[in-house]
């Protein structure tokens, strides 16, 4: 463990103020925005290859996901009644604000997809949504950690490079989980291929984190958040090396695609989980802030 | 715009006297927070928060004062320090507000709009010095407003005007920046070279901050941080890496299908 680094504080008191988002409302929705997003690219995919069947699947499986994440959303804020005031500005300094937009296109555009695929009214206007979630999906997996990484969180701030290749890992084993769980097995090859490549640069992108962020990513190893990172880690490895082996297994198939949904929900509690541990102890604020103005400063 | 307006509050006067508190409570009618017995000093307010837009920190310290050349009288230090909102000049709550409730008054500070914000909570994890937070109860973020209807009336804020010793100073930035600046080579002179200027610079991480400290120690034994940074400072490299990740998303479900050729064509 590393040394227990010297630093002054007010009574022991937190220099900033955590997170106040809720659970599980937000890390929900980080985990269905990855959802929503990863399913829609699977769907534009799946069309263009004639895998008919997954791509019916990923298209109500990104409308479903963008729509409860939503309401997630709403629910989460202080006055839910204002909830249309986040598409009162556009704001490119807000990747709130930015995000809401993404957002409000995914979920929009994913809903006419799903409604034209399930009722097979206008089906050129859901194939020309469709695509057009091929560009909002992969944002919509992505921007959050570009949410989390905005604010003067130490653990967040400080993994901005890696967390949204953590967070795109997440959302294409999630998606790649859903699409295996709910689609006929024979056809859902695809599904495992993405489970699987997304399980993998979950880890990696996991471990990267870990070792470039040295003490600044303790909040991530201690205490709660690092029992559901841990549990994440082995989740998500054992549900990705499963999927490789699964193959028209119901048995196989099924416990992997749930070891990989709770790896890719454990991955995002665990995020908001040493958020919060990192913006309560000042010594994360203290510390590196400390080191730095050593470092501009020699004596 | 009018002329930035600002706060530099002097520490090396502040009696505690917590007048600023109650002024600045009545004045903007905030509710109370509830009565805290901390245990630590006579600090129960504890932090800034939404309904507590000034507070004051009580310090002791054992460390001997000098008094008389050399002798040590062994007397404890005793530093107190009314903390209140930066209004940074490049300030992250402002920036990440999506709904635009956050704004830049004429007078260079930032308030909140309260029939505008929904409660978001983003600029209360943004905030590097932790000032601003959401109301229980009410849903909506609140934080100092550097008075801005005294503002426009003409009138100085509440806190400075009761501050009875002048810790608390509002005017022109620039003037209290050329006073602050005195004041420290002032107490140089007389033989306190520990006290330093918090906030001041246009250089710092913030851009400034249009509410500024003269301290006697590190700014961290007052719980503000050593060398805040605006979050917004790395967003074009946050969505640089944000965007490559995007981009990796749609080439790894590419390359899941390719290994399938063409599915079920029926």
């Amino acid at each position: 463990m590393v040394p227990e680094a010297e630093f002054r504080s007010y009574y022991g008191r937190p220099v900033i103020k955590g997170p106040i988002w809720h659970e599980p409302h937000m890390p929900t929705y980080l985990y269905l925005g990855g959802l929503s997003g990863v399913s829609s690219m699977m769907a534009v995919v799946a069309g263009f290859t004639g895998h008919h069947r997954l791509a019916r699947t990923a298209r109500v499986a990104a409308a479903l996901g963008a729509a409860t994440g939503a309401g997630l959303l709403a629910a989460e804020l202080g006055r839910p009644e204002r909830f249309l005031n986040m598409l009162r500005v556009f704001k490119p300094t807000s990747p709130m604000s930015v995000g809401s937009w993404i957002l409000a296109a995914q979920g929009g555009l994913s809903a006419v997809a799903a409604s034209s695929e399930l009722t097979g009214i206008l089906p050129v206007v859901g194939d020309a949504a469709v695509l057009a979630t091929g560009v909002t999906g992969p944002l919509t997996a992505t921007y959050t950690a570009v949410l989390v990484a905005d604010t003067a969180v130490p653990a967040w701030h400080e993994a901005y490079r890696e967390l949204p290749f953590l967070f795109a890992g997440s959302a294409l084993a999630g998606a790649g989980a859903m699409g295996m769980l709910a689609t006929p097995r024979a056809e859902a090859g695809p599904a495992r291929a993405v489970a699987v490549l997304g399980a993998a640069m979950e880890t990696v992108a996991g471990a990267v984190m870990e070792r470039r962020l040295g003490p600044a990513g303790e909040p991530y190893r201690l205490g709660r958040a690092g029992h559901l990172m841990r549990s994440a880690r082995a989740l998500t490895a054992g549900g990705g090396l499963l999927a490789v082996v699964a193959g028209r297994s119901r048995t196989l198939t099924a416990l992997s695609g749930l070891a990989l949904t709770a790896g890719a929900l454990c991955t995002r509690f665990g995020v908001l989980k040493a958020g919060r541990a990192s913006a309560a102890d000042p010594k994360y604020t203290v510390v590196p802030q400390r080191q730095r103005l050593a470092d501009e400063r020699p004596a | 715009m009018t002329e930035r307006m600002g706060f530099f509050t002097d520490t090396s006067v502040c009696i505690g006297c917590k007048a600023c508190e109650v002024a600045c409570k009545e004045w903007n009618q905030l509710p109370d927070d509830g009565f805290v017995f901390e245990a630590t000093s006579y600090d129960n307010t504890g932090q800034l928060g939404a309904s507590t837009w000034r507070h004051v920190a009580f310090i002791e310290q054992t460390r001997p004062v000098r008094m008389n050349g050399d002798q040590d009288d062994g007397v404890d230090r005793w530093l107190m320090s009314s903390d209140v909102c930066k209004h940074c000049t490049h300030a992250a709550c402002l920036d990440v507000c999506p709904t635009g409730a956050l704004f830049r008054t004429e007078f260079g500070t930032v308030v909140v709009q309260q029939d505008i914000c929904n409660g978001c909570g983003y600029c209360v994890p943004a905030c590097p010095f932790g000032v601003i937070d959401r109301r229980e109860g009410d849903g909506r973020a609140w934080k100092c407003t550097m008075c801005y209807d005294r503002q426009r009336g003409g009138l100085e804020p509440a806190c400075a005007k009761a501050c009875p010793t002048d810790s608390i100073q509002f005017g022109p930035l620039d003037e209290l920046r050329e006073r602050a600046e005195d004041r420290v080579e002032r107490l140089h002179a007389d033989g306190h070279p520990e006290a330093r200027l918090y906030g001041e610079s246009p250089d710092d991480g913030v851009g400034g901050a249009g509410a500024f400290f003269l301290l006697l120690d590190e700014p961290e034994v007052y719980g503000l941080p050593p060398d805040p940074v605006v979050t917004t400072r790395d967003l074009p490299s946050m969505w640089r890496w944000a965007g490559a990740a995007a981009l990796s998303v749609a080439g790894v479900v590419a390359v899941a299908f390719a290994g399938f050729g063409n599915g079920e064509r029926r």
